[in-house]
């Protein structure tokens, strides 16, 4: 009898358990859906052709649309790319291949706290190294600020990627003859490609949403911008200057861009999972 | 006799642990020499020491002289990136490059250093691998991934790949280990056939092995260099007790 007891309290004890575990869950993804779900209801009847052609018209106009800010966001996630990715990359192949040493500890609790800091404290930094001596807000600014947001996190994920990469093929290579340098980038970084595309389309995902570090770097624009050395708009401006205007069309607005945004983060992450799964 | 190498007073350490023990031997060239001894003697290490692999592990030091043709490989200036182009490596678990073809994995040497024309490209691959005594088995999928290889044909690849390069002397670290009877039967007559060309200097736990492909063997133990000489006389009269109670299976 009592093993027949302690069973079924086992038996329950293990439902109790698998429910209680089902519940937590569901209290995760619930936000999650909650949030598509009322952006996509908000900012689906705002999204038309006008929405991706046009840009904001003046307050009181009907109409408009977002086009300065997604050219705007896709200018700034280039040029951060640009400044960010190389730094990343190359300073993770220092740490995988080259260092070993104090040097490496510091870079490594370096990016760590890096990545650590409030954006808007980035944003602030920036506009202090930048923006006040060149005497104006710039998209060249705010591409600094992201970069330097996108720094850790590409250089920590690469370098993690880096040291699963077998140390037998990097010696195959070097006993070739082929130089560390060479190795490290035609033999280490290819072979670790699929996991380092991860890590920078998580990257990317990250800035493409930040507003903060923006607010004092690339400031916004009302209008297109002809120069790097200007202020330029940006999705995530948009959404925030629109959302808290007093004016029905540009609320209309802010929803659009949000739901436009949650979409590319959306498809960012999952080309993540794509690349993380692919193997040789 | 010509020696390719010559090892003067090698010492290598890890950090505390002094790995290689004032080593000084003599490698005839175009000879097989083989390194014996029980795991953790030193051997592994000491091969590596002759193509400056040891360069990449920070906590590794090494003093004493190697001489390759007379020039010392440690000596201030020389360049180990030359080195290995002149003395090649062989591991123990074959490696092919995972993301290359049969093809470019035979020249691999040479794309990673930069670019070879096709001609030259093919006639290179041809003929590496039929040194190797690959090219019948793989002529027809050259294109196709090296991973797709047996384990055998594997590490046959990665010699063609070694010799591809044109290298002087040959390190094998155990080449045969990870393969079947009969992979390991074909390495041991490849290597027969390589000495004509190159020195080779193999690393092995097998000592049948060594008895069948070596013309020297060198006996290692806790770091130091027992004894060494030609390979009939470390079998049949060895100065040594240790060496003696080695290869009759006393102990190791």
């Amino acid at each position: 009898m009592i093993a027949v007891n302690s069973l079924f309290g086992r038996k329950t004890k293990d439902r109790l358990m698998t429910a209680l575990m089902a519940a937590a869950t569901a209290l995760v993804l619930l936000p999650l859906g909650m949030i598509f779900f009322h952006i996509v209801r908000m900012g689906i009847g705002s999204i038309n052709l006008d929405f991706f052609i046009h840009i904001p018209q003046p307050t009181g106009e009907a109409g408009g649309g977002i086009a300065n800010g997604m050219v705007g966001s896709f200018l700034l996630i280039v040029i951060a790319s640009l400044i960010g990715l190389p730094i990343g990359i190359l300073g993770a192949i220092y740490l995988a291949d080259y260092g070993g040493g104090p040097t490496s500890t510091v870079i490594r609790f370096s990016a760590d706290v890096l990545a650590g800091i409030p954006s808007i404290i980035t944003g602030m930094v920036v506009y202090a190294l930048l923006v006040v001596p060149l005497h104006g807000f710039s998209a060249l600014a705010g591409a600094v600020a992201l970069a330097l947001i996108m720094i850790p996190i590409v250089l920590r994920t690469t370098e993690e990627q880096l040291k699963m990469v077998p140390i037998t093929l990097r010696e195959a290579s070097l006993a070739l003859g082929v130089p560390l340098w060479r190795t490290s980038l035609k033999v280490t970084l290819r072979s670790a490609m699929t996991g380092v595309m991860t890590g920078i389309l998580l990257a990317i995902a990250r800035i493409a949403g930040e507003t903060a570090p923006l607010l004092f770097t690339a400031l916004g624009n009302q209008f297109w911008s002809r120069k790097l050395t200007q202020p330029i708009a940006a999705l995530p401006l948009q959404i925030f200057s629109f959302a808290i205007a007093p004016y029905e069309d540009w609320h209309r607005l802010a929803w659009g861009g949000a739901l436009l945004l949650v979409v590319v983060m959306f498809g960012l992450s999952l080309a993540a999972r794509y690349f993380g799964r692919i193997k040789h | 006799m010509n020696n390719k190498v010559t090892v003067e007073n090698l010492n290598v350490h890890f950090g505390a642990t002094h790995a290689v023990r004032d080593v000084s031997i003599d490698i005839p060239a175009n000879s097989v020499t083989a390194i014996i001894g029980p795991s953790g003697c030193g051997k592994s290490t000491m091969l590596r020491a002759i193509n400056r692999m040891h360069d990449l592990v920070p906590q590794a030091r090494v003093a004493g002289k190697i001489l390759l043709d007379g020039d010392d490989i440690y000596a201030k200036g020389t360049d180990p990136v030359a080195i290995r182009r002149r003395v090649g490596m062989v591991f123990q678990k074959p490696n092919p490059f995972p993301a290359m073809s049969i093809y470019d994995n035979v020249i691999a040497g040479y794309k990673l250093n930069g670019r070879l024309n096709k001609d030259e490209a093919d006639e290179l691959v041809e003929s590496s691998l039929r040194r190797v005594a690959l090219w019948d088995e793989v002529q027809d999928r050259l294109k196709r991934s090296a991973m797709e290889l047996s384990g055998g044909q594997q590490q046959r690849l990665c010699i063609a790949r070694t010799i591809a390069v044109k290298p002087e002397v040959i390190l094998m670290d155990e080449p045969a280990s990870a393969l079947d009877p009969l992979s390991t039967l074909k390495i041991e007559e490849l290597i027969e056939e390589l000495k004509e060309r190159y020195t080779i200097i193999i690393v092995t736990h097998n000592m049948q092995q060594a008895a069948r492909v070596s013309d020297y063997t060198a006996f290692f133990y806790l770091g130091e260099l027992i004894e060494w000489g030609g390979t009939k006389r470390i079998f049949t009269t060895p100065d040594k007790k240790q060496t003696e109670d080695y290869i009759t299976g006393r102990f190791g």
